[in-house]
């Protein structure tokens, strides 16, 4: 019975969390004009002799992608502590794991929306061709995005109730972001490249193991970071 | 019903619990009175679970899904409806509001209107019925009087008078002897973590406990 009611109950947490981002739609607008901005920045600020597009657009894709998750991240439990409503969560009948699932749900689709308006975007400003690549090119995205943000979200809830939360949280996310982001950056790389898929299934691989060991750790660990 | 043995906390070298038990049966209300500081809040959230305390134990028959909890702050989502508030913090609880808690609150014609566009008092009439959405046995109140206005603060005391008469249990702590009192059938005063007065009310009114209190705590 446990399973059922945790899926349940972390989809209550999660839709709930999705309604009030609609309903304020700040996060999503202010995030979504930074990477329109990031994008038009570097599609006017790169030399196009000096460095081929194909080079430079896996990195700024993956660049575009890490900030806005954290600016997305530091505002999941943010959202929790307006009217002690993380409390009301923790007194709630429900597996505490329930709550870390709900929000990791909300925060992986709220990512997901970042990256379908960047991916169209880098094609337009950089001309690099998505469409021929764009099945593995989405199993790298989603599995590159579970990874840091199962990850980012553990860490939110560690750090939302110290006095340098926004801070705090970057430095604690780095060394636990370099490993999938470099893995998806060869591997967009590749992709863009048109080489063959056999060249980036080790990095797949990777990434899909870096997945099951951190969401599983995380949803382990969640209960006992938001113990008073 | 509800049960506190040897209750210890500390945070840091401040002593918020210090060696406080006593229980509480059905349908009785304790009313936890001190002053700021005393450890009311903390003895709250080590009845509700949410503080583990570092020595004894508290017991509530029937676990989390049987406390409501009505505290200083709503938790309470601004940018949703009352509605949709109740609908979430009764769909963790597998439970569906009660039709009539609005209309008892005197909510209905704010039902959905979003909860940050609310007065202060009626956001404490939201967090009310929160606490009740599960139809809870025990009901753990920190100062839930505060920012209500006399016609609330009426229909608050109403309602826990019928929450007792159901047979089920209340604690209340606040600071206000006053306000404590009537509903009140067994009385505490708190200092420095510890009871320094337990007993029942025994028809004593709010004067005469106001009395006791201040020479319990001077």
């Amino acid at each position: 019975m446990r399973s059922p009611n945790l899926l349940r109950h972390a989809w209550a947490v999660a839709s709930k969390d999705l309604l009030v981002e609609f309903r304020s739609r700040t996060a999503i607008l202010s995030v979504a004009v930074f990477v329109v901005l990031v994008l038009v920045v570097f599609n006017f600020g790169r030399d196009p002799t000096a460095v081929s597009n194909l080079d430079l657009a896996p990195s700024i894709l993956w660049v575009t992608f890490t900030f806005a998750a954290i600016l997305a991240l530091n505002r999941a439990f943010q959202l929790e502590l307006e009217n002690h409503a993380l409390e009301g969560l923790l007194l709630a009948p429900i597996d505490r794991s329930s709550i870390y699932l709900g929000k990791l749900i909300a925060n992986l689709v709220f990512v997901a929306t970042i990256e379908l308006i960047g991916v169209p975007l880098l094609a337009l400003f950089f001309n690099v061709l998505v469409l021929p690549y764009l099945a593995p090119l989405i199993a790298v995205i989603v599995l590159a995005t579970v990874g840091f943000v199962a990850v980012g979200t553990l860490f939110s809830a560690m750090t939302v109730r110290t006095r340098f939360a926004e801070l705090l949280l970057p430095v604690l996310l780095l060394p636990f972001m370099i490993p999938p982001l470099s893995w998806a950056v060869l591997a967009t790389g590749r992709l863009l490249a048109g080489r063959p898929l056999s060249e980036i299934a080790g990095w797949l691989n990777m990434l899909a193991v870096y997945d099951i060991v951190f969401v599983t750790l995380a949803v382990m660990l969640f209960p006992a970071t938001v113990n008073e | 019903m509800l049960l506190a043995e040897e209750l210890r906390h500390s945070f840091g070298a401040v002593r918020a619990l210090d060696d406080v038990s006593f229980s509480v049966q059905p349908g009785q209300t304790l009313a936890v009175f001190g002053p700021n500081g005393a450890g009311k809040t903390t003895l709250l959230k080590v009845l509700a679970g949410l503080i583990q305390p570092q020595h004894g134990r508290a017991q509530v028959d029937g676990g989390r899904r049987a406390i409501g909890w009505i505290g200083h702050q709503p938790q309470l989502y601004g940018q949703l409806t009352v509605r949709e508030n109740l609908r979430f913090w009764s769909s963790l609880y597998d439970a569906q509001p009660p039709g009539d808690l609005l209309t008892r609150l005197g909510l209905e014609e704010h039902a959905d209107r979003p909860v940050r566009a609310l007065s202060r008092g009626l956001v404490q009439r939201v967090a009310i019925a929160r606490a009740l959405v599960h139809d809870p046995t025990v009901l753990l109140l920190d100062e839930p009087f505060t920012g209500l206005d006399r016609i609330a603060a009426e229909a608050l005391s109403r309602l826990l008078a019928r929450h007792a008469a159901a047979g089920r249990a209340t604690v209340l702590v606040t600071h206000n002897v006053e306000e404590g009192t009537g509903l009140a059938t067994h009385v505490a005063f708190m200092r420095a973590g510890r009871f320094v007065h337990f007993a029942p009310r025994a028809g004593r009114g709010p004067e005469q406990v106001g009395e006791d209190y201040r020479n319990a705590i001077a």
